[in-house]
Formats: C-alpha cells, structure tokens, sequence
C-alpha cells in the first residue's frame, strides 16, 4: 500500500541542492527561471525616468591653501632659534622648486674620481687576500706602484 | 566709495548673473550668481533670460574649475556665499581652469583639511589628547602622531601646553582630528611649541596678508632684533622674544597693522629702531 503512493514532497524540498544534484540541466534551468519570475516580480523599482549623471566641472575646495601661496608658518629671525630657520628654508625652497621644474642631479664624486679611487683600492685589498707565496707579486716600487708580475720559477727538469 | 553702491543697485534691480572675468577684484555679495568663461559665450551680449544652452555647447571641451571659500557650485555657475573680493588665480600647469575665491575676513575660525593651526591643550582621555583650535569643537589628537612616538614611547605634552599641527579631518559632520607629523612621518617643525613666549590672537585675513610671499611688514619686524614668530591659520599668532617687552612691542605690532596704512607703518618702525 506504502509503496504505491509516492510519498509527496514539497516545493521548497525539491529546490534544495542536494535534490537537484540527481536532476537534468535542463530541468534545473527551468527551475531557476522560475526562481527568478518569482523574485523580480517581488522586487520594488522607482518608476522614474532614467536621470543622466552630469559631469561636474567646477571643484569645491575650502581651503586657501591652493588658492594663495602662503609661507610656512614658523618663523624666526637673527638667529633666535637656528632650527626653525633651516626649516624655513627647506620650506620655503620647497615651495619654490615646485614652481621650477628643473632639478639636476649633481654628483658629489665625478666618474673618473670614482675610477681612480677604485684603482688603488683594487691593490690593496687584493694583498689582503693574497697568500704569503704570492707577496712577491704584490711588492711595492720607491713609488708605491705595484710592480709588473714577474715570471714564476718553476722547477725544470734537467735534460740528460 | 561708487562701486559698493552700483554694485548693490544693480543686485536689487533683478539679480542678473554677471560674468565672473567681469568682476574680478570687485566687491561681490552673497547670492550673487557668476558665469564662468565659456558660458557667457552661450548667454550672448544680450541674454538676460535663461535661454537654452544650444547642443553645440556639450561638444566645447570643458575646463575643471576649482571654487575655493566663499563661492558654492550652482548648477553650472558659481554662487557666492560670502561677502567680499573676487579673486582669481592661473593655473601654474595648464591642467584646469584655474582658481575662483572671495577674500572676506572674519574672526571664527572653521576646521579645514590640510590647514596648519595652533592648538591649546585642554584634556588629556586615554590616547588622545583634546585641543581647542578655536572652532565649535575641540579636535582630537593621538600621541601616536609625534614624530618617533611608539606605545612605549610617549610623547611629553601636557595640559596647556601650546601644539603646531594639521588637519587630517575636517568636515561639518565629523570632529575634527589633527596630527603632528606629514605624510611621509616626519615632524617639519609641528609638535608642542616650546617654553615662554606670548600667543594672542587676530583676524583670519590678517595671517594670510603675513603669511603672502611678498609681506612687508615680515620682512620689517624681522629686521628689528631676534625673535620667533608662529602663525596658525585659526587666527593664532605666537611670539617670543629675549626680553618680555620686546615681546610684548611685537605683539602690539602685529596686532595694529591691520589698521595702519604703510605710511603709519613705516614711522613705527623707525621710531622703534632709534630706540
């Protein structure tokens, strides 16, 4: 007798996910067509015509600050507090090289400079790391120039 | 003193938006309409009415126009909403139309981002510390925003103590909050103001005349002897000087050089110099 009713289960059941996993995908599409006529008709709209966003031109601002180039505001004068003073200038050159675009990078140390220093650094260092037997290529001139390497004595065999 | 008197006359005869270009440095009143450049092209000569924009107007390529204090945005026009001087400025880049502002003057300060005040201690609740820059409310600021202050290390502000800061908010509708340290974290010379000293206080438009690039009367106190000068944009000026009377000379200065003319001015300053 149970078994020839089928047991009747309720819409919201049979919309669960794990009730329509078994489904087809058409089955499942009609489904959520459903679902959605059923949620759009619920959902409240402005009847209103569409009103177009105009691109404000004109920038409220409230500060004076882009209107009138004012200085910083700490001063000091003769020398009465010489750290407030640096700041002025840094301040104040800030504000002015906004104005002037036309910054340089000035190298404190030139190229060629750089490429002596180097020269000389490259001997001395390598002494460091080189080995006692190797001290006879690193040995100095009445200069100080390090002397061009002589050949190695190497053992020679004598020829009978 | 005709121009005040045209101006009103003409304001009360029918309220006719009036070009801005047009009354640049000219005294203008609170609702006073103002047409930028390009729509006066669209009113023509004689157009009193609100005739219709034609459709060419859309395809002219439109300028951002900054409206700085004093001037609200109205639509497409510019509405003024303080009494004084319009002003206007170049843009230094070429990007925008440039700045529109009236120069009024007033007492009461209004909190706005960005501007540099002087502050007075007034309580200290938790991490914050509540400083009255003159406005309807005291702002807030967090021992956190010192330059090199951690959650051990606290920074040594007292109650009363005299702060130089910056508005990070600023708005109608917040309390406004300040800081002691830039973008980048560094001090720049704000934090607590040091021992001594005179602070008082002096109309809005008068610390901006000081503060101009090219003030005079700076430039002649500074020659006078040594001193410290701080100038907070709430009106706020704070001085200090060796002696107490020199303090309190420098003090009566600035105070009375809103109403002298140069001439006054410069008969001051001789006189004190001999002295």
């Amino acid at each position: 007798m149970a078994a020839e009713r089928k047991t009747k289960l309720s819409k919201n059941l049979l919309r669960m996910k794990f009730m329509q996993r078994g489904l087809d995908s058409e089955t499942k599409k009609q489904l959520e067509e459903e679902e959605k006529k059923i949620i759009s008709e619920e959902h409240w709209y402005l009847d209103l015509p569409e009103l177009k966003e105009k691109e404000s031109f004109i920038i409220e601002e409230q500060s004076f600050l882009l209107c009138e180039d004012l200085l910083y505001g700490r001063m000091s004068f003769r020398g009465f507090n010489p750290e407030v003073e640096k700041l002025m200038l840094q301040m104040n050159a800030k504000h002015k090289a906004e104005e002037v675009e036309d910054e340089t990078v000035e190298l404190d140390v030139s190229d060629e400079e750089m490429a002596r220093r180097y020269e000389t650094l490259v001997g001395t260092i390598g002494k460091k790391f080189a080995r006692k037997r190797d001290h006879a290529s690193y040995e100095e001139d009445e200069n100080g120039d390090i002397k061009p390497i002589k050949a190695k004595k190497m053992f020679l065999k004598p020829q009978d | 003193m005709a121009e005040p008197v045209s101006v009103a006359a003409e304001y009360l005869a029918g309220s006719r938006a009036r070009a801005a270009r047009t009354v640049l440095g000219q005294v203008v009143l609170p609702g006073e309409e103002l047409l930028l450049p390009e729509q006066e092209d669209a009113e023509g000569p004689g157009g009193a009415g609100e005739r219709p924009l034609s459709l060419n107007a859309g395809a002219r390529s439109r300028v951002r126009v900054v409206c700085g204090p004093g001037l609200r945005r109205c639509g497409d026009r510019l509405l003024v909403t303080k009494c004084g001087r319009l002003r206007h400025k170049e843009p230094g880049s070429g990007c925008g139309g440039g700045v529109y502002w009236v120069d009024s003057q007033q007492k009461r300060y209004v909190p706005v981002k960005g501007d540099h005040v002087i502050g007075i201690v007034t309580a200290k609740s938790g991490d914050i510390f509540k400083v009255d820059v003159g406005g309807s409310e005291p702002a807030s600021l967090s021992y956190l925003s010192f330059e090199g202050a951690t959650k051990r290390n606290r920074p040594n502000v007292q109650v009363g103590d005299l702060i130089y800061g910056q508005f990070v908010v600023a708005n109608k509708d917040m309390e406004p909050e300040m800081v002691c340290i830039d973008s980048c974290g560094r001090a720049n010379g704000m934090g607590v103001i040091g021992q001594d000293g005179l602070l008082f206080k002096v109309t809005l438009g008068l610390i901006r005349k000081l503060l101009a690039p090219d003030c005079e009367i700076i430039q002649e106190v500074g020659k006078l002897y040594p001193l410290e000068i701080v100038f907070g944009m709430n009106g706020r000026i704070w001085v200090k000087a060796k002696t107490i009377q020199q303090t309190l000379i420098l003090a009566n200065i600035l105070e009375a050089c809103e109403h002298m003319t140069s001439d006054q001015r410069k008969q001051i300053f001789s006189r004190l110099a001999e002295s």
